[in-house]
């Protein structure tokens, strides 16, 4: 259907056609449904919050609550203070969260309105907790709003007391429910005492009950994120996700962290495996060594279907880098990567990779759009796609095999559920990937080649 | 059920001949949401967007900040037999730097890229909240580019705030005037008609053209399923206008009766008795005895064909309980009849954006004690379809994962209807996906 995209590349400076990334409160709004009994607010028209509850419902198929202040022309004019402290009353009345985490929009920022202010001149009921961040949606990307959303929630509750709790921070970066409940698997068999924040399992990937649960059993607690003053340390996990918070963390609580990219393939793994082992002061348990085992068993087997093919990989700067890194580990080159999202650390990032792995001709972009990858790709075919579902039209016009991994899969079942962190996860991947090829490669051979054994 | 019903929402939810609030004759409907609700209600915006998308050779340029181009990028199943164009996402992305010092440029700069690269007949330009607010002057800007580059430059003021999606289908209604208004010519013979509201969401207005070729009468625009530019600039040419989604395009339909003389018919395409009652009024209204014959005999074997088919799945189907919740009252009105004609009651009933005379005709519709609501959250939803027993909701996407969590069936009606659930092909998919999905055995798994 991308008939449209035209080979020869004219620099653009006014049209964004096919983005790879979305606005701020979005990720706002998932960061806060990785809190326990949290509603996530958001502070503009009654569009946004349907919007991006459709969104995340459509990735995860699960329900995604939100509510919103509901702007109307009189708002915009004279500011969302009476909106959002009506909000904020009938939201405690009606479906009883313990906190409600309020994100802001384009249009309440353009206007103004000081949610300082609002909060303060709140009547919140006993016991119950409100606190909010800045997201407007013409400023980073749905992953800022993430990190934006976390160090709000840092910024309003987080304390140091002064006697420390001997747990170890883990922030997940932007996951999956299936990626957090992997990390936590492997932060549990080093024996570490941690919190991991946000955390969406079991909120995102809630079991069927027979009920529906507003607030699921998932969640970091809001005692756990006041205790993340207390704790020793931080793993800050992708840093262009999570070093953000961990900043705010470190400035409010002078706890310390160390930024580590996303446990994505076996290096990326190793990091977060001996960190936690030095944290926890404990072995590698035997069931990581042997998953680590298996998988390198694994590549040894299934390397030839992959070795030196040409891969695309587009979506959240640390997912993307995190592939990156580890196709490259599996010795295919990462012809182009590129992220929607704005900031240059993310090209610097992967050109460093591609310098250590000593590949040439791989190209990384930060604010890039997929009309652009699209282009790229027409003038330098690549061997396989990596990325979200809005590939797809693309993997179709060039007729490229394709994995869906990142955010967000809108069309297809189980990924959410699926980790590609850790050990495991990089089995998983390497299983997508060889699929891919091997898939393309039984359709697309001449009868008396196809082989029953490969 | 009483103390998780907001106060403020009480006199949008009535239960039929018993007094929930208020007078119980009439509903509150065609309200803002209540802040702090977790409504299931898009915005003016979202409204606009979703009637003029299926235009399959625009350029839909979404001004502002890049969320609004994103959560609307090819998400309807409107389906084109020309090109795809429109399943693209174009838009202006704004950074903080335009909203301080103007998106104006940007925009400028976003048509000429446009103009110098493709060549486009048509261009829309949304405004969303943001350019509401920062005073950025579209109009000024696609009036220059319409003079220009001598090009269709439609701007549609749709911030979100503005009202609710309801204004929304305004805004494309009165943009769609400016596409087809200046080419009607004073005096030109007028034949055939325009399908109105009709999305072609998996190809329904495809079966709905090809019902009128069969009993002779002239499609001559399609709007909005599968339009082009082309077609739309003919609409002034058609002697009758039938409007299927009254809630988006009955705005058009009363202008283009106004000012091109065009008189209109409401029609529904969901259901034997809807399909057949549409499809002979028109034959009646513009139709030659010839047109009036071969109507009758079409409806007849088609409605013939369905009996027995119907019949079957009836036994499966007897005896099960619906919940409804879409977004306009003219559809709720059809499904309600058409789970009539497969032996289900309607437990409970809701729209988005349904109308006063909307409620009154499902009120008519409906046994006793059937809940009905207006603008329902999750919560609702959840309330009364369990109070009542549903066995099934049809709905949208949101609304999805709440039936499934709640250990109920689910078929969209919505933007992500699976199969055509319009005319009599229509009525055996939807029969076929309602039985399949209430009779599966993943429900005994629970």
């Amino acid at each position: 259907m991308l008939d449209l995209t035209p080979k020869e590349i004219i620099e653009r400076k006014g049209l964004r056609i096919n983005p790879c990334k979305t606005c701020q409160p979005v990720g706002a709004v998932y960061a806060a449904l990785g809190v326990h009994k949290c509603m996530p607010h958001s502070h503009g028209s009654q569009g946004c919050v349907s919007f991006h509850r459709m969104f995340l419902s459509r990735h995860f198929k699960e329900p995604a609550i939100a509510s919103t202040s509901s702007f109307t022309e009189g708002t915009s004019v004279f500011g969302g203070g009476s909106n959002v402290k009506t909000a904020v009353k009938n939201v405690f009345d009606i479906y009883n969260p313990d906190i409600i985490a309020i994100h802001t929009t384009c249009l309440s920022e353009t206007i103004g309105d000081d949610l300082n202010t609002y909060i303060q001149q709140m009547e919140i009921p006993e016991g119950k907790i409100v606190v909010h961040s800045n997201t407007p949606s013409y400023a980073g990307s749905h992953i800022s709003g993430y990190f934006n959303m976390m160090s709000g929630f840092i910024k309003y509750l987080a304390k140091n007391t002064g006697e420390d709790n001997g747990k170890i921070g883990i922030f997940p970066g932007f996951t999956n429910p299936g990626d957090m409940r992997e990390m936590k698997k492997i932060a549990k068999l080093l024996g570490a005492d941690f919190t991991m924040f946000p955390d969406t399992s079991g909120v995102m990937d809630a079991p069927m009950t027979g009920n529906y649960e507003m607030y699921p059993k998932g969640g970091t607690t809001i005692p756990e994120i006041i205790g993340l003053g207390d704790c020793k340390k931080v793993l800050a996990l992708g840093e262009l996700t999570s070093m953000e918070p961990a900043m705010e963390l470190k400035r409010k609580c002078e706890v310390d962290f160390d930024c580590l990219p996303l446990p994505i393939g076996i290096e990326a793994t190793d990091a977060y495996v001996t960190a936690l082992s030095h944290f926890a002061k404990t072995e590698v348990p035997y069931a990581l060594e042997e998953e680590r085992g298996q998988l390198v068993d694994i590549m040894l087997d299934s390397h030839a279907y992959y070795d030196k093919k040409t891969v695309a990989i587009y979506g959240d700067p640390d997912t993307v880098l995190g592939i990156t890194s580890f196709v490259l580990e599996m010795g295919m080159i990462p012809k182009y990567v590129l992220t929607g999202t704005p900031n240059e650390k993310f090209t610097k990032k992967a050109n460093a990779l591609f310098e250590k792995f000593g590949v040439t001709d791989c190209k990384a972009k930060a604010s890039g759009d997929l009309f652009e990858l699209h282009q790229w790709i027409k003038n330098e075919p690549v061997d396989l796609l990596i990325g979200s579902s809005y590939g797809k039209q693309i993997a179709k016009a060039e007729d490229i095999p394709f994995v869906r991994a990142g955010f967000p899969v809108l069309d297809r079942y189980v990924h959410s559920y699926m980790p590609i962190v850790g050990y495991k996860g990089a089995i998983r991947l390497v299983e997508l990937i060889s699929n891919a090829l091997m898939d393309r490669q039984d359709r697309d051979c001449a009868d008396e080649d196809m082989e029953l054994v490969m | 059920m009483e103390a998780r019903i907001l106060e403020e929402r009480k006199q949008s939810i009535m239960v039929k001949d018993f007094c929930c609030s208020g007078d119980g004759k009439s509903i509150t409907c065609e309200k803002e949401s209540v802040s702090g609700a977790v409504s299931q209600r898009a915005c003016v915006y979202c409204g606009a967007r979703v009637v003029l998308n299926p235009i399959t050779d625009a350029y839909h340029i979404v001004h502002g900040p890049i969320g609004c181009a994103s959560y609307t990028w090819d998400i309807r199943g409107s389906l084109s037999s020309g090109s795809d164009l429109y399943r693209n996402s174009f838009s202006t992305d704004l950074r903080e730097r335009d909203v301080i010092f103007g998106g104006e440029k940007r925009l400028t700069a976003a048509i000429d890229e446009i103009v110098a690269n493709h060549s486009p007949k048509l261009i829309f330009v949304y405004a969303t909240c943001i350019v509401g607010v920062i005073g950025d002057d579209i109009e000024a800007v696609c009036k220059q580019a319409t003079e220009k580059y001598n090009i269709c430059v439609v701007p549609v003021k749709a911030p979100g705030f503005s009202g609710t999606k309801t204004l929304g289908y305004k805004m494309a209604c009165d943009a769609l005037m400016q596409v087809i208004k200046p080419h009607a010519k004073p005096e030109q013979p007028k034949k055939g008609i325009n399908i109105l509201g009709d999305f072609n969401l998996a190809g329904e207005m495809w079966i709905i053209k090809n019902y009128f070729k069969k009993i002779g009468v002239d499609v001559i625009s399609t709007i909005t399923g599968d339009a082009s530019y082309d077609t739309l600039i003919k609409a002034s040419t058609a002697e009758l206008n039938i409007v299927q989604c009254a809630g988006s395009s009955t705005y058009l339909a009363n202008r283009m009766e106004d000012e091109l003389a065009i008189p209109f018919l409401k029609v529904s395409f969901f259901g034997v008795e809807d399909t057949t009652n549409s499809l002979m009024r028109v034959a009646y209204a513009i139709g030659d005895a010839e047109v009036i014959r071969k109507a009758e005999a079409f409806t007849e074997v088609e409605s013939a064909k369905l009996q027995e088919f119907l019949t079957k799945y009836r036994r499966n189907l007897l005896g099960k309980k619906a919940a409804i919740y879409v977004g306009g009252g003219f559809k709720a009105i059809s499904l309600i009849r058409q789970f009539n004609e497969m032996g289900i009651e309607t437990v409970v009933v809701g729209t988005q954006t349904g109308k006063q005379e909307d409620y009154a005709v499902i009120q008519s519709l409906v046994n006793e004690h059937t809940v009905i609501l207006d603008d329902a959250n999750p919560a609702e939803l959840e309330t009364f379809m369990k109070e009542k027993g549903a066995d099934i909701l049809v709905g949208g996407v949101k609304e999805r994962p709440l039936a499934y969590k709640l250990g109920i069936a689910f078929c969209d009606h919505n933007h992500e209807r699976k199969h055509a659930l319009a005319g009599y092909e229509g009525v055996v998919n939807f029969t076929k996906e309602i039985n399949l999905t209430i009779n599966s055995p993943v429900w005994q798994l629970l």
